[in-house]
């Protein structure tokens, strides 16, 4: 089985997945990122699926899995690079990835992620 | 028909394998690139599908042609338990196992044919075919 590296850049994990996922690869994927979320202290994942041609329900599931369990980490997780025809078939097949954030691509993505932390900063007590 | 193959469907990988070959075949039978990615999607979803609900089965995989137009077509068989209510299993959202209930409906909604054989004790026979416009 192929496990997919998670890098650390600053206080954001990122994750490029280059391969074909193998169910086994994204339960795996999963398991990692959790771990790595407490041990880093990250307030940020993202996933970068630019590469991926398909998401079924299965991979599709898991995505909207991670950002949950992240989540409670207190880590939010934004998907980014998804190609059109991949979006265009996952509302066909019925997933909407609830609670998935998402952005056109890396950038993108870390700006995102800067832009909530800014705001979780402003209310959080002193 | 021009050319056909059949993949056994026995573990995770030979998913992945599936979803591959899935892929060179709708390249080959001219399927735009959003069309190959449905086509691919319910593939994976029908092959997760066998290994899931039958422990294993196997996938045809022929180009077909309607006059001008060119198509894949995919069967899916396996000797697993069979579906008892097919009508039920269609509907999005039941499952028996532990994921979405989106298999078999989705995959439905990703193809422009859709025929599904099965019985109690007598295992699955599901033909999806998508056509290039």
């Amino acid at each position: 089985m192929d496990r997919v590296p998670v890098l650390k850049l600053g206080d954001i994990l990122i994750v490029s997945i280059q391969i074909d996922l193998q169910d086994q690869s994204v339960l795996a994927l999963q398991e990692d990122l959790a771990d790595k979320v407490v041990q880093t202290g990250a307030r940020g994942v993202i996933i970068d699926i630019t590469a991926v041609e398909i998401i079924d329900s299965f991979i599709g599931r898991m995505l909207s899995t991670i950002a949950s369990i992240t989540r409670l980490l207190d880590a939010e997780t934004v998907v980014v690079g998804m190609r059109p025809a991949v979006a265009i078939t996952l509302v066909e097949l019925g997933l909407s990835l609830g609670g998935v954030r998402t952005a056109l691509n890396l950038e993108k993505g870390v700006a995102l992620l800067n832009h909530l932390d800014g705001a979780r900063l402003a209310v959080a007590p002193r | 028909m021009t050319s056909s193959g059949e993949l056994p469907i026995n573990g995770n990988g030979d998913v992945v394998l599936v979803r591959q070959e899935v892929r060179a075949a709708a390249l080959e039978a001219g399927l735009s690139l959003v069309d190959q990615t449905k086509i691919v999607t319910a593939a994976s979803e029908l092959a997760r599908n066998a290994l899931v609900y039958a422990g294993g089965g196997r996938v045809r995989i022929e180009i077909v042609r309607n006059g001008v137009r060119a198509g894949l077509r995919l069967t899916f068989s396996d000797d697993g338990p069979g579906i008892p209510d097919i009508e039920q299993a269609l509907v999005d959202g039941w499952t028996t196992g532990n994921g979405l209930g989106l298999g078999l409906s989705g995959s439905r909604r990703l193809v422009d044919e859709f025929d599904l054989r099965s019985a109690p004790g007598e295992g699955t026979l599901i033909t999806v075919t998508k056509w290039a416009r």
